[in-house]
């Protein structure tokens, strides 16, 4: 699904990416930790192809493409989506007509999806204007619910969620990632079987998402390379009881 | 140097214009006015079937050639004809306007042709709105027009107005005085979309007096090419509880220079005013101005001027606000600038190509739902916009 070789990104004129390898299987969920300005937004944005992030080593395969240069759009349509953490306000775009835009010229039943995520009493809301932290969680799901896509990149899906929105989203995510998602009520069994599942992404501080998916691997990112592999469970437990210096010796 | 052209381009010389003549028949009904005329009327916001409209003032030039109401609790006349009825209206005729204010002004008051007098009967809710069109067909008219609304107490109406030019017209000036009066406990919504020509230079000047508990809410839509603007109109919120709210929408493309603004005075307690004005150069120039004067507490006022440079254009905002009493709440945001880069990737990380994001954004901000329009007059705006996008990027 996704190939990461020895991809170098420059910020700012700063390297934060120093070499990833990274390979995700089809279906795959992989997980990603590490603390704060160590990269893993940057390798996001960097996979989505958004301005400022310049890749000045190493390629990025997608469903066997290389997309390194390829702008964003087109990222998109080759089905690589992303939740964003805290997407910008567009005044005068309702909710509804987003969402039509995210399904492109694919049959969907808006109303439908939107009940899936609570979200229902927002389709006529300007999108992300003033909405709380577990109300853009809700709409970038329903987005990417509409996008269809193959691999989804989530940007800490818990952060500020209360608990009980918590539960909403990590079981959307986890219908998400096994392909379970509906467009319309009325699909046929043929167009539900026929889902494949889809690939995820997921960098999450707290894991609470864990509860909700089943992630196969993890890894710790550390200063701009990836260290550490192991069960993403193993991982959190290590984290919590030795914090992130242990992946420094860990590196050495 | 392009800056003294750009000046020589926006002065208005009143003897560049003929004032008289072209006395046009009266119009029992518009189906008479020519398809090329309806087609200008419509997309000034006319509705040239009247279907839903509880009455229309339609002026050719200088002269009145269709006036009627639909609905016994609105009256409307034309200026001259309510002069005489009403024994030269000296309550509010030059009431809230100086005639000796500027030249336009002057010339206005020296000789009046047309415009429109509204009232409504104390206590009506007018349930329709009604409609009025200021419509220039010759070369190098100058239409001076006085128009005068008074809202009685306890009563409502939306007033749609058009102003446009036939096609074909080079050149032609629009002179309005509007005075409007909103008495206690009464609703003027008020909605100006402006239709006119790549020639045409615009002097309105427009004052509001609201009473007691009144609201004044205006929405002004420019989307369409004209030489130059100026305009200006002042509310006073004289009552107490008294409302006054701007909503504006302009589109300058090369060549048009328009220099608008709104200005709302808090002279009572518990009054609020808010201005928001979102403006976009394809190319022209646009001062986007705006004041709120409080001058009494509790009073808020708060002004939102928001500009897109597309192109080569200019938007000057200036955006002021003037507080004379301790306890005046009294703030604006101004932004002027390109789309963010962020909106455009955002929509892009949905599928959307640059062009696709980036006129979503523009449809997005040009927007008028906020102004609660009839139907088939958004559907009318959206058009337009479409259309006009083309020219946009």
């Amino acid at each position: 699904m996704l190939k990461i070789d020895n991809l170098h990104v420059r910020v700012g004129g700063r390297e934060v990416l120093k070499g990833i390898d990274l390979k995700i299987e089809d279906g795959e969920t992989f997980i990603l930790f590490g603390p704060n300005g160590s990269g893993k937004t940057t390798l996001l944005m960097t996979l989505m192809g958004f301005s400022g992030y310049e890749v000045t080593r190493g390629t990025i395969h997608f469903r066997g493409q290389d997309i390194t240069g390829m702008p964003t759009f087109e990222r998109s349509r080759l089905g690589l989506a992303m939740s964003f953490q805290r997407p910008p306000t567009i005044y005068g775009l309702k909710t509804r007509h987003l969402v039509q835009m995210c399904a492109r010229d694919r049959d969907v039943d808006i109303v439908h999806m939107a009940r899936q995520v609570n979200f229902e009493p927002f389709l006529d809301r300007d999108i992300n204007a003033g909405f709380s932290g577990g109300e853009i969680k809700r709409s970038e799901l329903l987005q990417l619910m509409a996008q269809d896509p193959s691999l989804v990149l989530f940007d800490e899906p818990e952060s500020g969620v209360d608990l009980e929105n918590m539960k909403l989203i990590g079981g959307v995510v986890r219908k998400l990632l096994q392909g379970g998602i509906e467009p319309r009520e009325d699909a046929s069994m043929k167009e539900l079987k026929a889902k494949v599942k889809t690939s995820g992404l997921i960098i999450t501080h707290t894991g609470y998402i864990l509860d909700y998916i089943n992630a196969d691997r993890g890894h710790v990112m550390y200063d701009g390379v990836l260290c550490c592999q192991a069960r993403p469970r193993d991982i959190l437990e290590h984290i919590s009881k030795f914090g992130y210096k242990e992946c420094v010796r860990c590196l050495n | 140097m392009p800056e003294l052209k750009k000046n020589a381009s926006i002065e208005v010389d009143l003897r560049d214009y003929t004032f008289d003549g072209a006395d046009a028949p009266d119009l029992p009904d518009l189906s008479q006015v020519s398809e090329a005329d309806r087609q200008q009327l419509r997309m000034a916001g006319v509705d040239v079937d009247e279907a839903d409209r509880s009455g229309t003032f339609l002026q050719f030039d200088q002269s009145r050639v269709h006036c009627r109401t639909r609905n016994p609790d609105v009256e409307i006349l034309g200026i001259e004809a309510a002069l005489e009825r009403y024994q030269g209206l000296p309550d509010y005729y030059w009431k809230a306007l100086d005639p000796d204010k500027d030249d336009f002004t002057r010339q206005t008051a020296k000789e009046v042709h047309g415009g429109y007098f509204i009232r409504t009967k104390k206590g009506a809710v007018i349930p329709h709105p009604v409609q009025s069109c200021l419509y220039i067909k010759g070369k190098d008219v100058a239409q001076a027009v006085h128009n005068v609304v008074v809202v009685e107490e306890d009563s409502e109406v939306h007033i749609i107005t058009g102003c446009a030019t036939a096609h074909g017209v080079q050149s032609a000036l629009h002179l309005g005085i509007s005075e409007f009066y909103v008495k206690k406990n009464g609703r003027l919504t008020f909605t100006m979309v402006h239709n006119w020509g790549e020639q045409v230079a615009v002097r309105p000047r427009t004052a509001v007096h609201v009473e007691e508990n009144g609201a004044f809410v205006s929405n002004y839509i420019l989307l369409k090419p004209v030489r130059t603007v100026q305009s200006y109109p002042a509310v006073y919120l004289n009552g107490p509880g008294g409302l006054a709210r701007f909503n504006s929408v302009i589109v300058a493309p090369e060549g048009s220079h328009v220099d608008t603004g709104n200005k709302i005075i808090l002279n009572a307690p518990n009054t609020r005013g808010e201005i928001i004005s979102k403006t976009i150069t394809t190319g022209g120039t646009i001062i986007a101005r705006g004041f709120i004067g409080g001058n009494a507490v509790p009073a808020r006022g708060h002004l939102e001027c928001k500009g897109l440079i597309l192109g080569q254009g200019v938007i000057h905002a200036i955006p002021e606000l003037v507080g004379s009493v301790p306890g005046v709440e009294l703030s604006h945001e101004a932004a002027v600038g390109k789309i963010a880069r962020e909106e455009i990737e955002y929509l892009m990380a949905r599928g959307l190509d640059e062009e696709e994001a980036t006129s979503t954004i523009v449809r997005g901000f040009l927007n008028v739902d906020i102004m609660g329009l009839p139907r088939e007059l958004q559907e009318s705006i959206e058009k337009t916009i479409h259309e006009s996008e083309k020219d946009m990027f």
